[in-house]
């Protein structure tokens, strides 16, 4: 069951990871970063069973930091939107150097 | 300040009043900051000048009183004083009378008791740093009393001029806090322990006299004449450094027991006590105003008349006499660098004494006079005849003091006639004086008796001294250490009558100059003016009262060591107390007792006596007061009265020597070559500057502002290190 469960969640951080890299929407790679935390969480639950329950601690950190993530990351993006009227990173790059 | 019990342990002086002995620096600098907080509290709303002063600035002299005389009846500006006027006027000399109290009370305690060993106040462990041991600590001893009493003693009659001589001035808080400051660290000059302590001190009045002279420092030539003073007296403080480095790498001490123990060590007339020996003279040199270093003194009377009377004539000039004086147990093994001392000592005191001879500013004359006195006094310390060159010094600020206010007195009351008549001549030039003893009557006798005492007329203060020093290197010529070595192939001996034929000849050359400056000023018919006669006057009480106690110090501060010859019997005072000092240093010079046949000494004295005479007679005769013309319709002089006016071009051969050169240097190789050619622009420029910009065109290419290409680098990064870790 453990086996199964890690390679689940490694499957999951992969296509996240993936989408990540390769999408130019900014709430794609958005909803990505989310799987890819989920993933991790999944690794935790499935590994608390061997090593004790300080993975699902853990579990609830990382959502309730998923949670606040998710309410800046998205305000964030409708302000981007607002700004320049598209969500595509290639058009965003204030910060360029 | 810490009250910590002083290190000496059963010193007959411990416990009793000497314990407060730092008491007396620390007064006058307290003085310094009660004064320079009211300076500097009431600055904004006074200017730092009365520009009613501005149109009197023609002739570029001392002028800072040029408002005086605001309650004299000439009320054509009047000036309203200082707002802290009542307040400073207590202030900065009532610390001053304090100080002197003290010392007087400390000496009091000391005549009492043993005086063999110095009493030495430890304050608080100063630079303990490795091998490097050095306290704060003050010393009580008969010498740095006998310093003492002359700097605050003279100091505080100074100070009481100054409040009528500065009365007027805008910067009343800021000169006496100056003049505070000044005295403080000729304190701490003449009482430190070790060399240290008393180089602050050496400093510091360097500090207070470039201060000074340029206390007027809206006219540039007083500006530049207190950068000169600061400029030429650095050279000799590196001497003194180099001297102190040299004891500190050789004897492991810096304090004046310790170096005087380790001292012999190093063997009589080794080249390394030689060498120490002549850095110190070279910082004396400096400070004292001795060739080649001299020319900075007869600048420095841009000052106001009473800091020329305090700073360099009485106290700080002597400073290096002092510090010989100190260093006796070193100089007294070192008979090379003696003679050396002394031939510079007579060699100064000759040529200035010619300059003295055709200066026409009053001031001027006194300037060159002192230089030639200090001569003197280098000629006493440097043939091991401390005490005498001591007591040169004692006397010489009396009547050097006596004539500097004197002269103060004498341009106050011109510059005020000038000042209420509306005219830009020269208050200073002897030209436009003559017949002031009709108007000024205790300022002439009293400037009477200071010239009888410089030139050495018998009573006087100056005859004892100054005959003391002459009957000394006399003396010394047979059977003294001095006469066993040769100085650059020349014999001791030899040397020392050559010294004392010049000290002979200034002396004569001082009757003469003192003689003229006194006829011009006073005798003859009056040449200030048909205007300005009757607003000449003489000075307020507050001036004329220092003057009459400086007179009466001038007529009897001889007798404080009178010559053995006379039927008295010798009334050494100042060689008793001085015993314990200088003692030991004189007699390994002598080898021990060898005085002059009373003979002899009576030849000496009717030799010196003549010439003194002979040099006043001279002069009576030859110079005529009458004849004299104003400065403005005065004709040019001409051969060597020309040069002697120029003061031998001296100043112009070290501007074309030394100035010029090194200007040159400092302009286009050392600014232009290696300032903006090597450091501005390959350090600076090329490396400082253009290795970052480089560097950062790099990182700059690598932020594109891409979030992709962050990610990208990121996984790849994390999968490195993950690899790293795997495969290791």
């Amino acid at each position: 069951m453990l086996a199964e469960s890690l390679a689940l969640s490694a499957v999951l951080f992969s296509i996240g990871a993936i989408g990540v890299l390769t999408r130019r929407n900014a709430i794609i790679i958005f909803m990505c970063v989310e799987l890819m935390l989920n993933a991790v969480n999944l690794t935790f639950v499935a590994l608390s069973k061997v090593y004790g329950t300080a993975g699902q601690v853990f579990v609830v950190f990382v959502m309730t930091v998923a949670a606040a993530e998710a309410a800046v990351g998205l305000a964030i993006i409708i302000a981007i939107f607002r700004h320049k009227q598209t969500v595509n990173l290639e058009n965003i790059n204030l910060l360029k150097g | 300040m810490l009250l910590q019990e002083a290190t000496t342990g059963a010193h007959p002086l411990s416990g009793s009043i000497a314990e407060w002995v730092w008491l007396i620096p620390l007064l006058p600098f307290l003085g310094f900051l009660i004064n320079g907080w009211l300076s500097i509290t009431s600055a904004a709303r006074v200017g730092p000048k009365d520009p009613s002063a501005a149109g009197h600035d023609a002739v570029g002299h001392d002028h800072g009183h040029a408002s005086g005389g605001g309650g004299h009846g000439d009320d054509h500006h009047p000036v309203a004083r200082h707002k802290y006027a009542g307040l400073v006027s207590i202030v900065g000399p009532g610390v001053l009378l304090l100080s002197f109290g003290l010392t007087v009370a400390i000496l009091m305690a000391m005549l009492g008791v043993s005086r063999e060993a110095p009493f030495v106040r430890t304050l608080y462990s100063w630079m303990p740093a490795g091998d490097l041991h050095v306290d704060a600590a003050l010393q009580v001893d008969p010498l740095s009393m006998v310093m003492t009493l002359v700097v605050t003693g003279v100091g505080t009659l100074i100070h009481f001029f100054s409040v009528g001589y500065m009365q007027d001035d805008p910067g009343y808080p800021r000169y006496f806090a100056y003049l505070n400051l000044f005295v403080a660290f000729m304190l701490v000059l003449v009482l430190g322990a070790s060399y240290p302590v008393l180089f602050v001190g050496w400093e510091g009045v360097g500090l207070c006299s470039y201060l000074l002279i340029g206390f007027w420092f809206t006219d540039k030539a007083n500006a530049d004449a207190g950068k000169k003073a600061f400029i030429v007296n650095r050279i000799g403080d590196f001497g003194f450094l180099v001297a102190m480095f040299l004891m500190f790498a050789n004897f492991g001490v810096l304090d004046f027991a310790g170096v005087s123990a380790a001292a012999p060590s190093a063997g009589f007339n080794s080249p390394l006590i030689t060498w120490i020996c002549l850095f110190l003279f070279l910082g004396c040199a400096g400070k004292s105003a001795q060739i080649p270093l001299y020319v900075w003194l007869p600048d420095a009377m841009a000052g106001p008349t009473p800091v020329s009377a305090l700073i360099h004539a009485a106290t700080m000039v002597t400073a290096g006499v002092y510090l010989i004086a100190r260093s006796a147990f070193l100089f007294s093994l070192a008979p090379v660098a003696q003679l050396t001392v002394a031939f510079i000592g007579a060699l100064t005191a000759l040529f200035a004494a010619t300059i003295g001879l055709k200066q026409w500013d009053i001031k001027r004359v006194l300037a060159y006079s002192t230089v030639s006195q200090l001569g003197y006094m280098f000629v006493g310390v440097g043939v091991g005849a401390y005490t005498a060159g001591i007591f040169h010094l004692v006397t010489h600020a009396f009547f050097k003091a006596l004539l500097f206010l004197g002269s103060g007195s004498v341009i106050f009351a011109m510059h005020r006639a000038y000042h209420a008549t509306h005219n830009q001549d020269d208050a200073q030039d002897m030209r436009n004086m003559g017949g002031l003893r009709r108007y000024m009557p205790v300022t002439f006798v009293l400037m009477w008796i200071a010239t009888l005492a410089i030139a050495g007329i018998p009573i006087f203060a100056g005859f004892f001294s100054k005959d003391e020093i002459l009957g000394a290197v006399f003396a010394r010529t047979h059977e003294s250490t001095l006469s066993q070595v040769s100085w650059l192939g020349i014999p001791g001996g030899g040397l020392l009558y050559i010294v004392y034929a010049m000290g002979l000849t200034a002396a004569l050359l001082t009757a003469i100059y003192m003689t003229r400056m006194m006829l011009y000023t006073f005798h003859g018919p009056n040449r200030t003016g048909e205007k300005e006669q009757p607003h000449l006057a003489e000075a307020p009480w507050i001036m004329t009262g220092p003057l009459v106690v400086l007179g009466v110090l001038s007529l009897f501060g001889g007798w404080l060591n009178l010559p053995a010859l006379l039927p008295l019997g010798r009334v050494g005072v100042l060689e008793h107390w001085l015993e314990p000092v200088v003692g030991p240093a004189t007699n390994a010079v002598t080898g021990g007792a060898h005085e002059l046949a009373h003979s002899t000494e009576w030849a000496l004295i009717g030799a010196a006596v003549a010439i003194a005479i002979v040099g006043i007679i001279i002069a009576v005769t030859r110079l005529k007061p009458e004849r004299l013309i104003p400065k403005a319709r005065a004709p040019e002089e001409h051969g060597f009265e020309r040069v002697l006016l120029n003061k031998y071009y001296v100043d112009e051969i070290y501007d074309a020597l030394i100035v010029r050169p090194i200007v040159w240097v400092s302009r286009n190789i050392l600014a232009t070559g290696i300032d903006e050619g090597l450091i501005d622009k390959v350090f600076v420029t090329w490396i400082g500057a253009g290795i970052p910009r480089l560097l950062g065109w790099f990182g700059s290419r690598l932020q594109s502002g891409q979030v992709g290409t962050y990610a990208w680098v990121l996984l790849i990064g994390v999968i490195a290190v993950l690899g790293a870790f795997t495969f290791r």
